[in-house]
């Protein structure tokens, strides 16, 4: 981390990366690794909170394993009225921003996610999934739980 | 028939590669551009063709290059945005993943024509898998000598970075993407002028991916093919068009710009899903008005929409049938900006959940008659706030207020959503129980 910081013109201008660097080890961005990362870029830590807090995909408090974001544009929205969250929650035994009991899923609400020409659409860990049914989402979790999936996004 | 442009390279399964793009003629321009042109020469060529930003706002690209002051000075920045946050909005994810070096090309010609030294390619989280492909065709495309120092043996030195959000919609508008590179919270600024105090209060340009897709094709080709592939007379190039919603085959469609509303919905995608019917459009993302079916054959270009009091936006057309209410897309609308605003100024910040409140007590069936001119006027107050934000969370608003009058007087009148019949078979697809 210290390599990127230096490397880049403004250290402030690393923030995001080295927060998702902090949230990859710690699986979130708890209250040590905040510090430890407004010292690395010479912020202090309500600078830094006031960023950690305004963006989406930093999360705050531990998240399962794979966060599902789940879609909730108005092109989406057409296609099943929030359905897919209550479907999702209602799967997983959670409310928004639960852990389930296994340790594997939280589920989020997200602002439109550009895969529009697929919805509904979620998006997990990086990768988008789409157009989604109630089988198709099934499929999905089982997939996850079961296999081993490259995580795209280190969350 | 039409020839696609910036989709020429366009495969079933994977993007372009850097071979592939230079045998469709790809860094030509560039190579040109570094020898034997100045970067006034290119900027004037952009000028000529009449090329408008494809970003939302359509503010025309040569002139906003020419808004850096000759005398102003070094390191200068371009910002090439792929936020893309506009609901509805997913060219630049398309256009990326079909021909990555087409944008880079662009990029590094932008950055030719204002003199600049560094790129920050600012891309949302959601779309990472690009972020990474970018960050891949960076790497290649500097081992091919069009990116670093001295570029092609030049004096021009230029490099590009990828800049990764972590997801916030108002890091779409450009000074407020300039706060969030800075690691500054997104506040938009005003009152800064981007051209001459931006990134570090330096020059800098601030352009969408499809707009930068267009320079290397211009400067190949010339100002006047450029316009003559318009279907208007006071448009340029081809337009890509994001339809979604209740149509056969939702998709990014690459057009002549001009192309009647009608033709891209019955042509590309494929017309209206069986048993659908037109109600309503939004033309350009969730920040326009909708558009109701009489409008079927306006031009979708940005004066031809203007005139009919519309705008074109990022061109992303979200297709209503007559069995969604508007009311609740309002709604769901609200939702989404009320959640998104920054809450730097209070119009935006106390506003938007007030105009949200009223839709929602209309949706549930507790809405009265005194609501609508209450709607009316917050609607209005939105143009006090700070950027441009609220205007565009207000434009639904009003669409709906101005076309669709009826539809929240039944909602009114009847004390319940009318369309909750309609909403049947949705609910027998996720809850088959019930």
């Amino acid at each position: 981390m210290q390599a990127e910081i230096a490397v880049a013109e403004h250290p402030r201008e690393q923030a995001i990366n080295i927060m998702y660097a902090v949230q990859g080890h710690y699986g979130y961005l708890p209250d040590e690794g905040l510090l430890e990362a407004a010292e690395l870029l010479d912020l202090t830590p309500l600078e830094l909170e006031e960023l950690a807090t305004f963006y989406d995909f930093i999360y705050r408090r531990p998240v399962g394993k794979y966060v599902i974001h789940v879609c909730d544009g108005v092109v989406c929205w057409m296609f099943h009225e929030n359905s897919v969250f209550e479907y999702l929650c209602q799967k997983l035994g959670v409310c928004a921003g639960e852990i389930s009991a296994d340790g594997l899923f939280t589920v989020l609400p997200t602002a439109c996610i550009g895969f529009c020409d697929h919805a509904p659409a979620m998006l997990v860990n990086g990768r988008l999934y789409g157009p989604l049914t109630p089988l198709l989402i099934d499929e999905i979790l089982e997939k996850l739980k079961t296999e081993y999936c490259d995580l795209v996004v280190c969350k | 028939m039409f020839e696609e442009v910036l989709f020429k390279n366009r495969r079933p399964d994977r993007p372009a590669t850097l071979d592939e793009y230079r045998q469709s003629g790809g860094y030509e321009a560039l190579i040109e551009a570094v020898k034997q042109r100045t970067p006034d020469e290119v900027r004037q060529l952009v000028t000529d063709s009449g090329l408008r930003g494809r970003g939302g706002a359509g503010f025309p690209t040569g002139r906003k290059w020419g808004f850096i002051p000759a005398d102003a000075g070094f390191p200068r920045y371009v910002v090439p945005n792929t936020d893309e946050m506009e609901p509805g909005t997913f060219k630049d994810r398309v256009l990326v993943n079909i021909d990555p070096h087409l944008v880079i090309e662009g990029i590094i010609l932008s950055g030719y024509a204002v003199r600049a030294q560094t790129g920050f390619f600012f891309i949302r989280p959601s779309y990472e898998l690009d972020a990474q492909l970018i960050e891949r065709e960076v790497e290649v495309a500097r081992q091919a000598g069009f990116l670093g120092n001295n570029i092609l043996g030049s004096e021009f030195s230029f490099e590009l970075v990828v800049h990764r959000s972590a997801g916030r919609y108002i890091c779409g508008e450009a000074t407020a993407q300039v706060n969030a590179i800075q690691g500054n919270r997104a506040h938009p600024m005003k009152d800064r002028h981007m051209a001459s105090d931006g990134l570090w209060h330096r020059p800098t340009i601030v352009n969408n991916a499809e707009t930068l897709a267009c320079v290397p094709h211009i400067l190949r080709q010339g100002a006047e093919w450029f316009k003559g592939l318009a279907r208007t007379k006071t448009g340029a190039g081809t337009k890509l068009y994001c339809v979604s919603g209740k149509v056969n085959q939702p998709g990014c469609y690459e057009l002549p710009i001009g192309t009647p509303l009608r033709e891209i919905i019955e042509g590309s995608a494929g017309g209206m899903m069986p048993g659908s019917e037109l109600k309503a459009v939004m033309p350009g993302g969730a920040s326009t008005a909708y558009m109701p079916a009489k409008y079927y054959d306006v031009e979708m270009d940005f004066d031809p929409l203007k005139a009919v009091g519309h705008r074109l936006g990022t061109a992303a057309i979200m297709v209503f049938d007559q069995n969604t209410c508007l009311v609740a897309a309002t709604l769901n609308l609200m939702e989404y900006f009320a959640r998104e605003s920054c809450g730097y100024c209070t119009p935006c910040r106390e506003g938007l959940p007030y105009i949200r409140d009223l839709l929602w007590r209309i949706e549930a069936g507790e809405g009265r008659e005194e609501f609508i001119p209450m709607l009316q006027q917050m609607a209005r107050h939105m143009d006090s706030s700070y950027c441009a934000f609220a205007p565009g969370a207000a434009e639904s608003v009003l669409g709906l207020l101005k076309y669709f009058l009826d539809e929240i007087r039944e909602h009114i009148s009847q004390k319940k959503c009318p369309f909750a019949e309609a909403y049947r078979p949705h609910r027998k697809l996720w809850y088959p129980a019930e």
